[in-house]
């Protein structure tokens, strides 16, 4: 027996199977996954939003108004509540992930992985009414 | 008499064709029938050209990963009752080139694995006569789950990233590194990082989480890589900030 | 450096997704509805401009459009690159992405600093 048989990554008789374009309709958990990462567009859409907010105010009273009766408008009103349900799902989905993406410790022992994830929930609750607490009472 | 139900299995016989056909057979089974069983019974009576990988039937060897009705499965912990009334589809292991019919090459991950180093680095061993390392229960429980992995490769053919760009080093790699890297005995850390610091490495990974869904073994890649990420980032931004002489 | 660029775009991406999960749901229900619906009266001109120039307001107000902004680029490159395939222009499309949440950070500062 002299050499032996050695494999090639690139032998020629092997099948390989492309994957489609549309790998992510293949299975419901790629399609949460594409879902997941598509929020991101009305995290950026919501960002661009408060941006144009921002140069109304500062541009005057007028502009304000403005903005505020735009944002009534019927396609802005349908392109929000899209964007309000995509960045639920967006936190929602990001505060799942958070558990399993850190281990808390306090001392020595290990915080359970649903305390840390009603952690995440109580803050958010916590926050949104913070904010509101501001922006109502204003 | 004895349920019978429909395997529809994937051949590929590359010396007579360039594409993968599916053959039927008929197998009987019963409620303890495993979908290797079922395999066995065709190779056994039906078609002895049948040509698949297994080997402990018990799940733990890692061998006989396949896709049945699309999802990848340990075909020895996969049970043909719960597919009743069938038919059952079996195909080789996505994500991997076909070798024949439902065996597939893993070399690659074979290849990456050695990369991650996945034994005990230390810069001086301890002589034998010296004794054991020590480790309490606490410091196996840093690692012990991803201790389980069985090198069975579902958590590849899972991975869209993994189809998408075989460059990419992967969940079992990544979560054997760490398996590794949180043993207290295990000095290594800074050479693993090398490798999965770059580009294909631990970055790469979007964290869709489908490998930890299908580990038959519990171990939770995704879990692991997430964890590694943080960790990772941080020495980045230390080595950054305050550089240590190379 | 450019081993360092990785990481540090993958925490700003993660910090982003948290401060954006956590703000934006309220912000959205409030700006996005309840203000031009009238389901509640929206703060008067004077009101927002006294609220925006509140230092610590407008830093959690920049920190959440910077770091929202890093959270898209990062997600919507990766998608591009993972989800349609893209890869020959994978270098485009990170700079355009992150050039993109740059602009729009000094934009914010810009704003806030003038509100101020």
């Amino acid at each position: 027996m002299d050499q032996p048989a050695v494999s090639t990554p690139y032998h020629p008789r092997w099948l390989r199977r492309r994957v489609s374009t549309y790998w992510w309709l293949g299975k419901p958990a790629y399609l949460r996954f594409i879902l997941r990462e598509g929020s991101c567009m009305f995290v950026g859409w919501f960002t661009l939003y408060l941006l144009l907010l921002l140069a109304a105010v500062l541009e005057g009273p007028l502009a304000y108004e403005l903005f505020v009766a735009w944002s009534a408008t019927p396609a802005l009103l349908a392109l929000n509540v899209v964007t309000l349900a995509f960045v639920i799902f967006h936190a929602i989905t990001f505060f799942q992930a958070a558990p399993q993406a850190m281990v808390v410790r306090l001392g020595r022992t290990r915080v359970p992985p649903q305390a840390v994830l009603l952690g995440h929930y109580a803050g958010w609750i916590v926050v949104s009414i913070v904010v509101a607490f501001f922006l109502l009472g204003a | 008499m004895s349920n019978r139900i429909k395997l529809q299995i994937a051949r590929y016989r590359p010396e007579q064709e360039s594409e993968a056909t599916f053959d039927e057979y008929e197998v009987p089974y019963t409620k303890e029938s495993a979908v290797l069983d079922g395999l066995n019974y065709v190779k056994d009576r039906l078609d002895g050209t049948l040509a698949y990988r297994w080997s402990c039937r018990m799940g733990i060897c890692g061998s006989c990963g396949m896709d049945v009705n699309g999802e990848p499965k340990l075909t020895c912990a996969t049970f043909l009752a719960d597919y009743a009334p069938g038919p059952v589809r079996v195909e080789p292991l996505r994500n991997f080139p076909v070798i024949r019919d439902l065996i597939v090459d893993i070399d690659d991950f074979m290849r990456k694995l050695v990369r991650v180093k996945p034994w005990i680095v230390r810069e001086v061993e301890k002589p034998v006569a010296d004794g054991a390392y020590l480790q309490t229960p606490e410091q196996l429980d840093e690692y012990k789950q991803f201790s389980m992995c069985i090198n069975c490769m579902l958590c590849y053919s899972a991975c869209p990233i993994y189809g998408l760009d075989p460059n990419f080093i992967g969940p079992a790699a990544i979560a054997l590194a760490q398996r590794y890297n949180l043993d207290n005995r295990d000095e290594g850390s800074a050479e693993r990082m090398r490798v999965l610091s770059e580009h294909d490495g631990i970055w790469g990974c979007t964290f869709v989480g489908e490998c930890t869904t299908v580990c038959p073994k519990h171990v939770d890649p995704a879990g692991a890589i997430q964890r590694y990420k943080l960790t990772a980032a941080v020495e980045s931004m230390k080595s950054f900030f305050a550089p240590r002489g190379a | 450096m450019s081993r360092h660029l990785e990481p540090l775009l993958w925490m700003l991406f993660s910090a982003g997704g948290v401060v954006s999960g956590m703000l934006m749901p309220v912000l959205v229900l409030l700006f996005g509805l309840a203000f031009p619906l009238g389901w509640v009266d929206a703060p008067t001109y004077d009101a927002i401009r006294a609220l925006l120039a509140n230092p610590l307001a407008a830093l959690v107000l920049f920190a959440l459009v910077v770091l929202s902004l890093f959270h898209w680029a990062h997600r919507f490159r990766h998608t591009l690159y993972d989800g349609l395939q893209i890869k020959h222009l994978n270098e485009v499309i990170a700079v355009v992405s992150y050039g993109v949440a740059i602009v729009g950070s000094g934009i914010a500062a810009y704003l806030l600093w003038q509100l101020s």
